[in-house]
C-alpha cells in the first residue's frame, strides 16, 4: 500500500517536471500539426483569408486532386532523384573528407577542418550566386575547363538533364563539411586497440577500414544518414535561388510545389495536403533506414 | 493598484500617448511600398514631397518586383499593409476581393488635378471593378513589336505589316532570307523570324485579345477557350512554331535575347517599354537606327492597330491605412504631370496621362511612338483574382501544344477544364452571394 502510494507520488512528480516541456511540445508542435491536418481537409484560400466563413470542408478532395496533378508527381520524382543520388554521395564525400582530415599523415588538420566547414556556415544565396557564375555556359569556369580539354561546353542550369546534377554537386560541396565533423568525432571515438589488434592479425589498411572502422561507425552512419535524408527531402532553397524549379520543371521539388501552392497562390488547404503527403514519406524512409541499419548491425554482431 | 504598479503602467503607456497626440495633430508618418526600379526613383522624389507637405513624413520601402505579390499578401494577412502601395494593375481584382483597398471615386471627384479623361481609357479601366475605382495609374505598359528594320527591308518588307496575313507573310519572307534560296541547308538554321519564348503567356494572350477572345465567360465563372476567337488566335500562334517561323524555346534557353537580336538570330519580338532602354543600352552602336517598334498588327478585317495588353502599375490606398487624407495627398502629388515626366526620365516608365506625352522628349522619340499609338488601343485581362494563375495555365498548355505533346483541340479542352476548376470557388461565391 505504502509502496503503491510512493509510486503514484513519484509519477505525479515526474509529470510536474515534464509539464513545461510537454506544454511547449503540445502548443508549438502537436496543435499546429493538428491545425494543418484540419486545414488540409478544407479549401482554405485567398477568399477565406478575407472572409474565413467562405472556407469549406472538402474532405479528401485536396489529396484526390493532388494525385491527379502531373506536376505533383514530377516534383516528387525530382525530390526522390535528389535524395537518392545526392544523399549517399554527400555521405560518401563527408566520410572521405573525414578520413583524410583525421589521418595521422595530414598536417594542419584544424585548418582543413575549418575550410571544409566554411561552406556550411556561408549563406546559401551567396554560394548560389557564385555557383551560378561557375555554371555559366559562356564565362563559367567549369565550361572553360571543359573547352580547354576539348569537350563541348554544357549549359548546366539551362539543360533539363544537367540542371539536377548541377544542383546536387553544389549542395554536396556546400554541406559535406557538417557530416565530416560528425564522422571525425565518430572516428576519434574508435579505440586504438582495435586497430592494433587488427594489425597484429595481419589486416591490410583496406581490411581495417572494412572490418574495424565501418562497423564502429555504425551509430554515426545512422545519425548522418537520417539527418541527411530528411534534409535532402526538404530541397527548396537551392532550386528556388538558382533555377526557379526550371528548366521545364526539371528541378522543381515537392517543397517548392508546397511553397507555390501556399504562398504564391494562397491555396493553403492544398498546400497543407502536400505537407501531409510529405510527412509519411519522410517517416517511412526514416523507419526503413533505421530498420536496415539495425539488421546489418545484428548481422555484424 | 499599488503605486509601483501604477508607475510601471504609466511609464509603458506614456510614449504611446505621446505618439498618438503627435499623430493626430501634426506629424504623420506614411508607409509607402514601391516596387523594383520605381522604388529607387520615388525615394529621390520624396524629399520634395515632404518639403511641400509639412507634417507628412514618408517612410518608403523598396520591394523587389519578383517578391512583391507575396509580400503584399503576407502583409495583408498579418495586418501590416502599408498606407500606400504600388500595385501591378492585374493584381487589383485580387486585392479588391480581399477588401484590402480603399475606393477612390470620391477622392478623384474632389481632386480636379486628377482628370480621368486625361488618362488612357483602357488603362484607367483596369483600375475599376464594377462601379468602383481602386487605383490611380502611375505608369503604363503594353506590348508592341520590336523589330530589325534592316533585316525586314532586306527580306523585301519596307514597312511593318498591319494585318495578320501580311505579318505572317513577312515572317515567311524573312525565314526564306535566313535559310537562303536553297532551303534549310543553304542558310543559317538557327535564325528565326520571331522570338516568342514558349513559357511566356503574353504573346498568345495579346493575340487572343486582338482577335476579341473574351478568355472567360458568364462573368468570369468559366474558361472560354474553345470558342472560335480564341481558337483562331491559338491556331495562328501555334502555327508560327509549327512552320519554324519562331523557335520552340523557353526564356531560359535564350541566353541573352539582346545579343541574339543584335546578331539577327531573330528579327522581331513582342515586348514592353522597359526593353526600349535595354536594347539601347545593350546593342552595339552600329545597330542604332536599325531597329524600332511597331504597334500590333490587327486580325484581318479589323482596322489597325490591333489591341494589346493594358498593363502597368497603379497607386492604391489600403483600407487599413490610418492616414487616408495624407495617403491621397501623396498619390495626387505623384500623379502630377511634372512628377510623371520625372519618373519617365529616371526610369523609362511611360506616363498614363496624355498631357505628359506632349512633352518634347517623349513626343520625339521614334521608339516610343508605337507605344503612344498602341496605348489608345489596349484591353485589360479579365478582372478576376485568379487571372495570374489562369495565365500560367494558358502558357503551360500552349507550350505543350507547341512542343507537339497535344493537339490544338485537346489543349483547348484541357485549358477549359483546368480553368473551370480554378474558378470553382469563385462560382460558388458568386452563386451564393458571399
Amino acid at each position: 500500500m505504502a509502496a503503491d502510494l510512493g509510486a503514484r507520488a513519484e509519477r505525479r512528480a515526474a509529470l510536474v517536471f515534464l509539464a513545461p516541456a510537454l506544454t511547449l511540445i503540445v502548443v508549438f508542435f502537436v496543435l499546429p500539426i493538428l491545425a494543418a491536418l484540419v486545414l488540409s481537409l478544407t479549401d482554405f484560400d485567398i477568399y477565406a483569408i478575407a472572409a474565413p466563413r467562405t472556407a469549406r470542408f472538402v474532405g479528401a478532395h485536396n489529396y484526390a486532386v493532388l494525385v491527379r496533378t502531373p506536376l505533383f508527381w514530377t516534383a516528387l520524382g525530382n525530390t526522390l532523384y535528389y535524395v537518392v543520388v545526392g544523399g549517399p554521395l554527400s555521405v560518401a564525400v563527408s566520410l572521405g573528407a573525414a578520413l583524410l582530415v583525421d589521418s595521422r599523415l595530414t598536417r594542419a588538420r584544424a585548418w582543413f577542418r575549418a575550410i571544409y566547414f566554411a561552406p556550411v556556415v556561408t549563406t546559401l544565396v551567396a554560394v548560389a550566386v557564385i555557383w551560378k557564375y561557375l555554371y555559366d555556359p559562356r564565362f563559367g569556369l567549369l565550361d572553360y575547363a571543359l573547352r580547354a580539354v576539348g569537350l563541348p561546353a554544357i549549359d548546366w542550369l539551362g539543360n533539363r538533364h544537367w540542371a539536377m546534377p548541377a544542383l546536387i554537386l553544389m549542395t554536396v560541396w556546400k554541406n559535406f563539411g557538417y557530416n565530416m565533423l560528425i564522422f571525425i568525432a565518430g572516428l576519434q571515438a574508435i579505440p586504438e586497440d582495435l586497430y592494433d589488434a587488427a594489425r597484429v592479425d595481419g589486416a591490410t589498411a583496406l581490411q581495417r577500414f572494412r572490418y574495424v572502422t565501418l562497423p564502429q561507425l555504425g551509430p554515426t552512419f545512422l545519425f548522418v544518414g537520417l539527418t541527411t535524408m530528411i534534409g535532402y527531402t526538404q530541397l527548396f532553397a537551392e532550386p528556388y535561388v538558382m533555377t526557379q524549379g526550371g528548366p521545364l520543371h526539371a528541378t522543381y521539388s515537392i517543397v517548392e510545389y508546397l511553397y507555390e501552392e501556399g504562398f504564391r497562390w494562397w491555396r493553403l488547404g492544398s498546400a497543407a495536403a502536400i505537407a501531409f503527403v510529405l510527412f509519411p514519406l519522410i517517416l517511412g524512409a526514416t523507419l526503413l533506414q533505421s530498420r536496415l541499419q539495425a539488421r546489418s548491425r545484428a548481422r555484424a554482431a | 493598484m499599488t503605486r509601483a504598479a501604477r508607475a510601471v503602467v504609466t511609464t509603458l503607456l506614456l510614449p504611446a500617448a505621446i505618439g498618438a497626440c503627435a499623430g493626430d495633430s501634426r506629424e504623420v508618418t506614411l508607409r509607402l511600398w514601391a516596387l523594383g526600379r520605381e522604388g529607387e526613383v520615388v525615394r529621390a522624389m520624396l524629399p520634395e514631397f515632404e518639403r511641400t507637405h509639412p507634417g507628412i513624413h514618408v517612410r518608403e520601402q523598396q520591394i523587389p518586383f519578383s517578391a512583391a505579390h507575396e509580400k503584399l499578401l503576407t502583409a495583408f494577412v498579418g495586418n501590416a499593409s502599408p498606407d500606400v502601395a504600388q500595385l501591378g494593375n492585374s493584381w487589383i481584382a485580387e486585392f479588391a476581393a480581399l477588401h484590402a483597398l480603399e475606393p477612390l471615386d470620391a477622392r478623384v471627384a474632389a481632386t480636379p488635378a486628377i482628370d480621368a479623361s486625361d488618362y488612357f481609357p483602357g488603362i484607367w479601366e483596369t483600375n475599376r471593378l464594377g462601379d468602383t475605382l481602386y487605383g490611380i495609374p502611375w505608369y503604363v505598359d503594353t506590348r508592341v513589336i520590336f523589330y530589325r528594320t534592316d533585316l525586314l527591308a532586306a527580306a523585301g518588307v519596307p514597312t511593318f505589316p498591319t494585318d495578320w496575313t501580311a505579318w505572317r507573310a513577312a515572317m515567311v519572307r524573312l525565314q526564306k532570307a535566313n535559310r537562303g534560296p536553297g532551303g534549310a541547308t543553304a542558310g543559317d538554321a538557327d535564325r528565326f523570324a520571331l522570338l516568342a519564348p514558349v513559357n511566356e503567356w503574353a504573346t498568345l494572350v495579346v493575340l487572343a485579345l486582338e482577335r476579341g477572345a473574351p478568355l472567360l465567360r458568364d462573368g468570369g465563372r468559366y474558361g472560354d477557350f474553345e470558342e472560335p476567337h480564341f481558337r483562331d488566335a491559338f491556331a495562328y500562334y501555334v502555327g508560327l512554331f509549327r512552320d519554324h517561323l519562331a523557335p520552340s524555346v523557353n526564356d531560359l534557353e535564350v541566353a541573352n535575347r539582346y545579343q541574339s537580336f543584335g546578331a539577327g538570330d531573330f528579327a522581331m519580338t513582342i515586348s514592353g517599354p522597359w526593353d526600349i532602354g535595354e536594347y539601347r543600352r545593350r546593342l552595339p552602336a552600329t545597330l542604332a537606327g536599325r531597329w524600332t517598334t511597331a504597334a500590333m498588327p490587327a486580325p484581318d478585317g479589323d482596322t489597325p492597330p490591333g489591341v494589346s495588353l493594358a498593363s502597368g502599375s497603379s497607386l492604391v490606398v489600403f483600407r487599413s491605412a490610418r492616414h487616408q487624407q495624407a495617403a491621397w495627398a501623396l498619390i495626387a502629388w505623384l500623379s502630377d504631370p511634372a512628377r510623371q515626366l520625372e519618373l519617365y526620365r529616371a526610369s523609362g516608365d511611360l506616363p498614363p496621362r496624355r498631357s505628359v506625352w506632349r512633352d518634347t522628349s517623349l513626343a520625339r522619340d521614334p521608339a516610343v511612338a508605337a507605344f503612344r499609338t498602341q496605348l489608345e488601343h489596349v484591353a485589360p485581362l479579365p478582372k478576376v483574382p485568379e487571372i495570374e494563375q489562369i495565365c500560367v495555365v494558358i502558357a503551360q498548355y500552349a507550350e505543350a501544344t507547341v512542343r507537339g505533346a497535344l493537339s490544338d483541340s485537346a489543349a483547348l479542352a484541357g485549358l477549359d477544364r483546368d480553368v473551370d476548376r480554378l474558378l470553382e470557388k469563385r462560382r460558388w461565391l458568386l452563386d451564393h452571394g458571399r
